[in-house]
């Protein structure tokens, strides 16, 4: 393994790996989920129909 | 609120969407980057890599995925959630809301032809990873190669590929390729009948991890294999990762700086970029689609992107090309046999697991990995018709999975019966694999950034954003894509269509071109199907939206 072949390694899967790790942090750290019910809210009822 | 009547009117006419939505987001970050991980990014790209420039290939690579992949995916996930939104969650919906034409519906019979006519084939190639993964289980795969010296292996394993898939004629005789091909039918339509929610997401949230767990298990072992035979002490893991990450020159050109000005390079990372995303193929437009409207698009696709270049960079790169280096050498790693996935996956890479220590379990763990990978993309191909077929026409899910079922394993049953030099998922693969993979995808970057609108699809996209698109990507997005996409199709044509002419009307047999055209004809007219559905789903969605007009402020 030449020099320029480590560096090309190390940036390449430095890079994936950076990315990969940010993204998955930023989705993990802000657990802004569709976690989605029908809430009776959702439902509508027509109460407000004139 | 005409929507929320049910009355008898309602019933005969097209539902608008489905209701479904994704249970979490985590969810469909897993079954995006499931469907984009396949075979590709572990035997395609590190064969590609190695013989086009070792790590010089990385370069225009990662440019690649700035200006094409990332900025189409952005796009995709954007035109599925606006579909969504609006009630639509099949492509001809989706591009119907978008281009506000009544022809603009029928770029979307692309996107459900692209997805189904793959699975035709791809379940095929999902069977054979099923098929090792058992025998490399049950410990049969070693008798294959026994009596054999170490040059004929791969000879071996090829013989033994070729029997398995019938290679060498016409028909049916591969029973057990058969079988096999029906208990991952059965595998797959368990799980798509099960709904997006229960059945996708669930499996995509088990299998994704536990994939990259087995891919983790095969680097660990690949890494600290050190000189497997001290008798050939070239073969060590450091000359390994070098044979596939030392910077070359391309064949013919003088320095690795010649090789960075070669378009051949640049037009083979592009197109590895753009297959390996998945972008083109409309299955992101329907996995978006159940996005709700508020959902953030750019954090979610950027993630799922990372996901995919996670497994095809650091696992692909690290683990296939070093580990064939070290039990078969260099020479035996020539140009067909790095170049073809195939000639890679289930040729090569046998004969390494069978000279590796515990290569039966290696080996299981690698083609049951490889297997997962394949599942997760295949399951993502049937939704999107499944979509339309629903909303166009108000089938259920089962008789939507049951119709389309149907008309996947008749192509299925084809690419099986035209299995001579694989005549049938060749050409399958190459005009809707390839073709109108281009095709769709440059279609959807003009509707995004010249149909829809550059001002339009950013105040869309930045809804929910959790990341905010930096302002370059939208120049990128109206101008650079297109062109770049234009110009390595136009480049590709000029590079593959006069040679694959060449053969069809030269090379082959009659009875081998009669079996090209054979399966030309059934593309074609899966197509023209797909068209009819799409105008007769039009019409009823005409009707709809003509008695949700009429209907307008009456209360039921």
């Amino acid at each position: 393994m030449t020099t320029p072949g480590w560096i090309l390694m190390i940036l390449s899967v430095g890079f994936v790996l950076g990315l990969v790790t940010f993204c998955f942090y930023r989705v993990l750290r802000t657990p802004k989920t569709t976690q989605h019910m029908h809430a009776p809210l959702e439902i509508n009822t027509h109460d407000a129909d004139t | 609120m005409a929507d929320d009547f049910n009355g008898p009117v309602e019933s005969v006419l097209p539902r608008k969407g489905s209701g479904e939505h994704w249970g979490s987001r985590i969810g469909v970050i897993l079954a995006v980057a499931g469907s984009a991980v396949g075979l590709g990014n572990f035997l395609r790209f590190p064969g590609l890599a190695a013989t086009n420039g070792g790590g010089v290939f990385m370069i225009p690579y990662f440019i690649s995925m700035l200006i094409l992949g990332i900025p189409i995916c952005w796009v995709e996930w954007t035109m599925g959630r606006y579909g969504g939104a609006r009630g639509y969650n099949s492509a001809p919906g989706i591009f119907s809301v978008l281009w506000r034409r009544s022809y603009g519906k029928y770029f979307g019979v692309l996107a459900m032809l692209i997805p189904v006519v793959i699975y035709m084939y791809y379940v095929y190639i999902e069977a054979w990873c099923l098929s090792y993964a058992i025998d490399y289980a049950r410990g049969t795969m070693s008798s294959i190669a026994q009596g054999v010296d170490s040059s004929g292996e791969v000879g071996r394993y090829q013989a033994h590929f070729n029997r398995f898939v019938g290679f060498g004629s016409n028909g049916f005789p591969k029973a057990r390729a058969m079988v096999i091909l029906g208990l991952v039918f059965l595998i797959n339509f368990s799980l798509i009948f099960r709904g997006l929610t229960k059945g996708i997401e669930t499996f995509c949230k088990f299998a994704m991890p536990l994939l990259i767990g087995f891919a983790l298990i095969i680097l660990v072992r690949v890494l600290t294999l050190g000189t497997p035979d001290p008798a050939k002490p070239e073969a060590c893991i450091n000359n390994a990762l070098g044979f596939m990450w030392n910077p070359k020159p391309l064949d013919g050109d003088e320095s690795i700086w010649a090789a960075l000005m070669n378009p051949g390079l640049w037009l083979s990372a592009s197109g590895q970029i753009f297959f390996s995303l998945s972008v083109g193929f409309g299955i992101v437009l329907n996995y978006a689609s159940y996005l709700r409207e508020d959902d953030d698009v750019v954090l979610s696709g950027l993630t799922a992107s990372a996901t995919n270049q996670f497994c095809e960079v650091c696992l692909g790169g690290l683990i296939t090309v070093p580990v064939a280096f070290l039990f078969l050498g260099a020479a035996q790693l020539n140009k067909d046999v790095l170049g073809s996935t195939m000639a890679l996956g289930f040729h090569a890479l046998p004969a390494v697991f069978n000279r590796m220590p515990a290569g039966n379990v290696f080996g299981a763990i690698w083609f049951t990995m490889l297997f997962m990978a394949a599942i997760t993309s295949s399951l993502s191909m049937l939704q999107p018709a499944i979509a339309f077929l629903e909303e166009g026409f108000n089938l259920g899910r089962r008789a939507s999975v049951t119709w389309l079922g149907s008309i996947v394993a008749m192509g299925s049953l084809i690419v099986i019966y035209f299995s001579k030099d694989l005549l049938a998922l060749d050409t399958m693969d190459f005009w809707v694999g390839t073709v109108c993979i281009y095709v769709l995808a440059t279609i959807q970057v003009i509707t995004v950034g010249w149909v829809f609108g550059i001002k339009n699809a950013r105040r869309e996209v930045q809804r929910g954003a959790e990341l905010r698109i930096p302002g370059i990507f939208w120049f990128i997005i109206k101008y650079v894509s297109p062109l770049y996409l234009l110009t390595i199709f136009a480049f590709w044509c000029y590079n593959s269509m006069p040679e694959y002419f060449r053969t069809i009307t030269e090379d082959l047999q009659t009875e081998d071109r009669n079996s090209v055209l054979f399966v030309l004809v059934f593309l074609v007219g899966i197509m023209a199907f797909f068209a009819v559905l799409v105008y007769l789903a039009g019409r009823r969605w005409n009707e709809r939206e003509t008695w949700e007009h009429s209907t307008e402020g009456v209360s039921p």
